[in-house]
């Protein structure tokens, strides 16, 4: 049911863990659904030098916290907040559509990152 | 590991099957030899299925599967006996079917109401004597939970029923080749039974009906089985039921010792070794053939993902690896939270298990338990 891809992203996740003192971090999910998900970032000179993420859920839901980390590490702030859930499950060559609302939230993670980046900045 | 989704059907039962393929092709309601062959051969397997259970021949119906023998049982006995009464009683943890047709009976006037379990999922008995009514039809409590493999106690609800003038219905899909059961000891009025789980066919179960005890008609044609269930006989998956039950009735005593030690072993090596793991269901009124243990912090997908990759299979309480996005209703009835429902694990054991693979779980899943604690967000910092 899941793609080469995804079963990859959940075997060995990319970017898993915290940072220490980050510039911004950003949680989504809710326990009671079954996904909670951390991105936490390092910016430098407007782009994300370092991110890793925490995700407790299903093999989507942690697949699509490691392929988020993926794309964002290195982009622009402006940039990472153009990445999408569909982008996301378009790198990973799809989601099971039921996967595709409860478990693929680490877009969101990602932009509250940045926000909350944002907002420390002043 | 996952006995309770799907299970090998046993050769010796294959081997039963195969001539009535293409050989012994008559059908029984034909009056020439072939027919008498296959009507004989009909007659084996209802002795076979209904001494499983000490029942009479002629009280067993089969059926294409266990929701078949449920539909007939809940919507054909309520509405049978409607005029008496028109509300039914389930308990919280009854199988999917069996709450998907109440929801069909509310549909059709019926008033359904679902009487709750304690937390290793016993039947709250001082529960269902405030519920049951003179305006009470049908009682359905299964026999045992297939996910957390609580037996439940089946003679005390029938005397609670009968005392109503209620029939009660128990779907013994999990219990049936796990725990003795007897229909007339418990005096239960209808007790649905699976051919698979028995190691029998797929496609196949049965229903017993209780002498004297009616049903309106749900499949209308020929008048096949007594005319309670019209259509051709299955005379293969019948046959094989037939066997599937003989051969559990011999072994069953002897297997029940043996997976019991399988599974206290499989329940003592996760929870001992794993720290917040917890067992779901009671922790010894349940069948032999289950351990159903949740893991603090973590989901069960994820959980089942990466045991496959070790070669183990296993079933989730879950609503993450099925097709709703609700976790098990069984694990929430029993008063768990959502988050540790998520997480938790159902062994059900068979046949194909043994010493040496219980060991391997207890020897794989602590690391696989660590590695997505280490993970998740929700891990306390004392178990990264």
């Amino acid at each position: 049911m899941y793609s080469e891809k995804v079963l990859d992203h959940f075997k060995n996740p990319r970017n898993v863990g915290e940072l220490e003192n980050p510039d911004g971090e950003g949680s989504v999910g809710n326990p009671v659904c079954g996904d909670v998900m951390t991105i936490y970032i390092k910016v430098n000179d407007d782009r994300i030098e370092d991110i890793k993420f925490k995700t407790f859920g299903c093999g989507a839901a942690i697949a699509t916290s490691s392929m988020t980390t993926e794309l964002a590490k290195g982009k622009t702030l402006d940039e990472a907040l153009e990445i999408s859930k569909a982008n996301v499950a378009d790198a990973l060559d799809g989601l099971p559509p039921i996967k595709m609302h409860c478990s693929n939230l680490a877009a969101d993670a990602l932009h509250e990152a940045i926000k909350n980046y944002k907002e420390k900045k002043g | 590991m996952d006995n309770g989704a799907a299970r090998p059907v046993d050769p010796r039962v294959m081997e039963t099957m195969i001539p009535y393929f293409a050989e012994i092709i008559g059908n029984p309601a034909s009056f020439h030899s072939e027919g008498f062959k296959a009507l004989n051969a009909i007659k084996t397997a209802r002795k076979q299925v209904a001494d499983l259970v000490n029942a009479e021949p002629e009280e067993i119906f089969f059926t294409s599967g266990a929701t078949e023998a449920n539909n007939l049982a809940l919507i054909g006995g309520a509405q049978r006996y409607k005029k008496q009464g028109n509300r039914v009683i389930i308990s919280a943890i009854e199988h999917i079917s069996v709450i998907n047709i109440t929801k069909e009976l509310t549909r059709q006037g019926f008033e359904v109401a679902k009487c709750p379990v304690d937390e290793e999922g016993l039947l709250d008995i001082d529960e269902l004597e405030k519920l049951v009514d003179n305006n009470t039809v049908l009682i359905s409590i299964m026999a045992a939970n297939g996910e957390i493999g609580t037996v439940q106690p089946l003679k005390e609800v029938a005397e609670n029923a009968h005392s109503h003038g209620a029939l009660l219905h128990s779907d013994a899909t999990a219990a049936a080749g796990q725990i003795k059961l007897d229909v007339k000891e418990i005096n239960v009025d209808f007790m649905t039974l699976s051919s698979n789980d028995l190691g029998g066919p797929k496609g196949m179960g049965a229903l017993f009906i209780k002498k004297g005890v009616r049903v309106k008609l749900h499949m209308i044609g020929g008048g096949q089985e007594s005319g309670v269930r019209s259509g051709s006989e299955n005379t293969p998956g019948i046959v094989g039921m037939g066997k599937a039950a003989e051969i559990t009735k011999e072994e069953m005593m002897k297997e029940a010792e043996r997976l019991t030690s399988l599974r206290d072993r499989l329940i003592e090596g996760l929870t001992d070794v794993i720290p917040e793991s917890y067992l779901n269901g009671h922790p010894t009124n349940r069948v032999p053939n289950n351990a159903n243990i949740r893991f603090s912090f973590i989901e069960g997908e994820a959980l089942i993902m990466s045991l496959d990759d070790l070669g183990i299979q296993v079933s989730s309480g879950s609503a993450c690896a099925a097709k709703t996005l609700e976790p098990s209703h069984t694990l929430l009835a029993c008063g768990l939270k959502h988050e540790e429902a998520h997480g938790s694990l159902v062994f059900t054991l068979g046949k194909n298990n043994n010493h040496d693979q219980v060991e391997y779980v207890i020897k794989e899943l602590p690391g696989v338990v660590k590695r997505l604690r280490a993970m998740s967000p929700l891990t306390p910092k004392e178990l990264r």
